[in-house]
Order: structure tokens, then sequence, then C-alpha cells
């Protein structure tokens, strides 16, 4: 299977973005996809109003987001028997015989206030019956998102765990400007590459986002004072504290699921080690003790786990100590460089860089098995970072091209390219599920 | 070499008339100029520049304070034989000029996760500050700061680039 699907973005013309704006476009490509993907057919839905055309197209997004995660089979409108708006205009016989099992039917509708309503009813075919109803308010600015919502509600209800199309992702991008100096942008874009929006740009590197458990905030580590130093930043107001900027390295921000305190690397002691800093007091706690490099430290889900990266042993590899303090303990023996450890959301797994000298893959980390499976099949990768519901993992991608976003899913039978036109993106960190 | 720099140092100190380090500085000086004089009168063409408040014995390509760059093997920050007279030279200059103050900045190549380079690349700082320090340069004179592999010296996803790109460079 291979599909492309190109995603235009017409809002970052409106953030001004002053390279390349006219030639942006995140492009999707599915590389492989499940081998027996679930069929489902999306009617366009209905739209209340006599004139003028619906500002989203609801079933289209919908459609593209389960087209995308590469689980499911979505039927062409052209293909359709029928474009029923409610369960009771379905004949289902018309669509039992082409094989369809699963329907979505929906009316879009605006209200005297103008402001939305988005009704629709997921529907088993066979059995004739409604799986999913719901009826949600939403304003123009919101409807896309309700749409990835909705996105959800039929992944959870066919697959069985909360879609994660109503997230958002951060990166980097760096753009290489005229007079060849470099350019980089911290940037936030739904989980579909839409809304694309420039949170800081920079002549100076900018690495390592992490987000607040509540999508509120992000920690990141910016060069813009000619040495690492960490940053806070809130998405709305975009207000920023500089939180961390000792002599030495200042980075590696991770957020701890209580949202109270931050992880980081700090090398002002001598040597770069584990910390935890308390956010709102910035009181600091050293973690590690040790000659060797620390770094890269990301919290178990439940809080109460710090894994990291150290050398400690020869060459690098994943270590683990008590969030509360304690022995480190080492989790990776597998080749000779373990490195950037995540915690899976069920704490199942550990996503890490796996190299062996020459390639550098993702690698899935059983945390029961104690072995790494290798996910990934490129030269160099990197990066890797969970969706909230644990199915796909995006990752960075450095190839003779370029650099590039990927996603793999976590058994590896869907894998996706998020290519940008021009220049490189990178260092992916997807949001957390949040509620309007 | 060391004539510009005697000279240069002589000027900055009349001009400066920094009366404090003037006993220091002109042993310093008196060094210089002893060992200068088993050197070409080719120097001499640079102390036009020194007055101009250039570093004329920094800017001479023959010597190995010409070299700024340092490479280094594949996750590693053991400084390599073949640069120990830069080294040694640059300890010197410092060791003679302790009001000199040079940056260290440590890179490494794209391979692998970027924070892991980050402190790859503090730790070949490092490495190159420690041999300097032993060499008689002040703790003080050395600023280190990595950058990791975000800025590489070359681009490009082949060993080429990565072996320019793993390194240290010294920033007067």
């Amino acid at each position: 299977m291979h599909r492309t699907n190109r995603y235009f973005s017409g809002l970052l013309l409106a953030c001004g973005l002053l390279f390349n704006a006219g030639a942006w476009a995140v492009e999707f490509i599915i590389d492989k996809g499940v081998e027996n993907p679930i069929p489902i057919a999306i009617v366009p839905f209905s739209w209340s109003q006599a004139t003028g055309m619906p500002p989203v197209d609801v079933a289209t997004v919908i459609s593209d987001d389960l087209t995308r995660s590469a689980r499911f089979a979505s039927m062409e409108e052209k293909n359709m028997p029928q474009q029923p708006h409610d369960f009771n205009e379905i004949q289902f016989k018309d669509w039992q015989r082409l094989g369809m099992e699963n329907l979505v039917v929906g009316q879009l509708k605006q209200t005297d206030q103008g402001d939305y309503l988005v009704d629709f009813r997921l529907v088993d075919v066979y059995k004739g019956k409604q799986i999913a109803g719901f009826s949600i308010p939403s304003t123009q600015l919101q409807l896309r998102r309700t749409a990835h919502e909705i996105s959800d509600i039929i992944y959870e209800k066919l697959i069985g765990v909360r879609g994660a199309f109503a997230t958002r992702i951060v990166y980097i991008t760096v753009i290489k400007t005229r007079e060849g100096a470099k350019k980089y942008t911290l940037q936030v874009s739904d989980a579909d590459g839409y809304n694309p929006q420039v949170l800081l740009d920079s002549k100076e590197p900018l690495l390592s986002p992490s987000w607040s458990p509540d999508g509120k905030k992000l920690a990141y580590v910016s060069f813009e004072t000619k040495n690492s130093a960490v940053y806070i930043q809130d998405l709305l107001t975009g207000a920023r504290e500089k939180v961390a900027s000792n002599p030495g390295i200042n980075s590696a921000p991770a957020w701890s699921p209580d949202g109270t305190r931050l992880a980081l690397t700090l090398s002002m002691e001598g040597n770069p080690e584990i910390y935890v800093m308390h956010v709102a007091s910035k009181q600091l706690r050293r973690m590690t003790n040790n000659a060797a490099i620390d770094t890269e430290p990301t919290w178990s889900p439940d809080g109460k786990l710090l894994a990291f990266t150290s050398d400690r042993g020869g060459g690098p590899q994943i270590y683990e100590i008590p969030a509360d303090g304690g022995e480190p303990k080492r989790l990776t023996f597998d080749g000779n460089y373990n490195t950037r450890p995540v915690y899976s959301p069920d704490n199942k797994h550990m996503a890490v860089v796996h190299g062996d000298g020459n390639t550098y893959r993702i690698g899935l980390y059983d945390r029961a098995s104690k072995q790494i499976s290798i996910l990934t099949d490129s030269h160099n990768d990197e990066s890797p970072s969970f969706a909230p519901n644990g199915h796909m993992i995006i990752y960075t991608t450095t190839g003779a091209r370029g650099t590039a976003l990927a996603a793999i899913s976590v058994d590896g039978s869907v894998h996706q390219r998020l290519a940008l036109q021009d220049g490189e993106v990178r260092e992916p960190a997807w949001g957390p599920f949040t509620n309007r | 070499m060391s004539i510009r720099l005697a000279l240069f140092m002589f000027l900055a100190l009349f001009v400066l008339g920094c009366s404090k380090e003037t006993k220091e500085e002109s042993a310093t000086v008196e060094d210089h100029t002893t060992a200068a004089t088993t050197d070409t009168g080719a120097e001499a063409h640079g102390t036009g520049d020194t007055q101009q408040g250039g570093k004329s014995a920094l800017d001479d390509p023959n010597s190995p304070l010409a070299v700024r760059v340092i490479y280094f093997e594949y996750d590693s920050s053991e400084v390599l034989p073949q640069y120990r007279s830069v080294v040694e030279a640059h300890a010197a200059y410092l060791a003679g000029n302790p009001n000199t103050v040079i940056t260290l900045e440590g890179h490494a190549d794209e391979r692998g996760s970027r924070e892991y380079n980050l402190a790859l690349g503090e730790r070949r700082a490092f490495g190159v500050k420690s041999q300097m320090t032993l060499l008689g340069a002040k703790d003080n004179q050395i600023k280190t700061v990595s950058y990791g592999e975000e800025r590489p010296a070359l681009e490009g996803h082949d060993e080429n680039a990565w072996s320019k790109n793993r390194r240290v460079e010294i920033r007067y």
C-alpha cells in the first residue's frame, strides 16, 4: 500500500513565516499498513444551511484520519450506494452487498447563535445497530478538532483503544536562508500536520521540546545565549521563562507526569548529571553522581521512576532510578549503544535509539523480557516519542534526502513518513490527550 | 612569530598603561623576545597588524597556534597524538599570556541521539581543556561550550562529513 495525502496549510501564511511561506506542506506517505484494514464508509455530512459551504468537510477529516492510521480502508464517495445522514435513512442491504461493515453518518448544523452542532452515528451494517452516537457542540475554530474527536471515538469503538487524532505535535524545523544562515523554529501543529504555528524562532539551535502533562506548556533547550539553556514557554500566551542557564550543559528537560517537576541534565558541577527541578521553586535535587555522562532523563508514566542514558559502563546504555533517589540499575544489555529512552504510556516498553556503530534505529525495549526489538530500518533514526494512546511512535529519520519525521506502530505493522517540502523537521514530541 | 607577539605585548602594555600587571607581563614579553631571536625576519611584517589590535602570533599560518580544530574518533573524547603539538602550543601561549581567555567548542557528528551528543561534545572540550591546564594554562583562561551535533562544520550524511564534525574548535 502506498498512499499519499497532501495537506497544504494556509494558516502558516497568516503566521507570517518569512521563508518558504508559499511552498509549505506536510506530506503523509503511508509506507506500510496493516494487512487487513477495517472497511469503513464515512458518508458526507449534511449541512443545515441552504446556502454556502460548511466551514469544514467533517467527513473528509474523519476519513483522512482513519486512512492515515493505516488500520482502516475508507470507502470513496463515488462508490457509496447512497448518502444517508441519519440512522433511519440507511438501506442496510445496499451496504451489506458491498461488504461494507461500518458506516458513519452525520449532520453538521449551524445554530441560531452562529455556533455549530455535529451529530454523528457509527453503525454496524451487519447487525443494523448503532455502535456510537453523539451530538457534539462546536465552534468554527473548533470544528476540525471536533472531527478529530469523532475519529478518536470511532477508533476506540472499532479497535479498542482511544484514538490520538485530536492531539498535537511539537517539533523543530531548520531552514536555510538565502544568505546560507540557518533559521530554527519551534512549532506546534495538529497531529495531522494542520494548523502549524510558530512558537519561537531563533538563529541558534533549538532542541528537546517536552510537553507539560496538561498540554499547556513546553520545556525546551535553546542556544540563544550562546550556550544551552532550558526554557519553559506557555503555548497560549507565548510567555517564556529561562529556568536553567548554568555554566556547562543545561538540557534534556522532561516534565514529571504530575506537572510539578522537571528532570534535566546539568553539568555545572563538572560533568553531565541528572537533576530534578521543582518547577515552582526552581529548587534542584541531584539524582546521579558519576564521572560518566548521565543525560536524557525520562519519567515512568506513574512518576515513580526515572530512566536515563549513561556511559558509566563503557558505552551508553539505559539505566533507571527511583524518582525519589536511589542506586541506578542498568536496563539494557543488547548491543553497545542504547540511548534516549522514553516509556510507553502503559509502562510495558521503552522506545530507545539503538546503534551498532553503523546504523541508529528505533528500538523497543520490553520491560518484561528485557529484550530490544528493532522497529525501523534506516541509517539514522532518533528522538522517539509515543502517541498518548501508545499505538504509534513518532521519530526523526535522517538520510541522503535530509531529515524528516516518520512514525511507526509499536507492532511494526504501520509505517508513515511526514515530509516537509523545504528544510528539516526533527525532534518531534507528541502531546498529551487534552480535554477541551 | 614571537617578535610580533613581543611587540604586540609591548604596545598593548604601553597603550593600556596597566601598571599593576606590568611586572608579570614584561617577564612574559622577555621570554618571547628571547625565543624570537631565532625566528626569521618575515614575522616583522605582521607588526603593522598588531597596532590595529590583531594577535599576530596567532595569525601566523605556520605556527601550531594556527591550528584551531582538533578532530576525534567516533564516540571518543581522547585527544589523538597528532594533536599533541597543537595542544602544547596553545597551552604555552595561554601560560605566557595569562590575560588571554579562550573558548573550546565541543562538537559531535550527527549519529545517535542529540542530547548524548551534547554531552559528548562537552567531554571532548573538557578533554582538551584538561590537557592544556596540565601544560600550564590556568583553569580560568579556558571556557568550554558544547554544541553537540547542532553546528556541523560540514553538511552531509557520510563519514567524510562526520569526521570533520567530531571536533573541538579553539576560539580566541
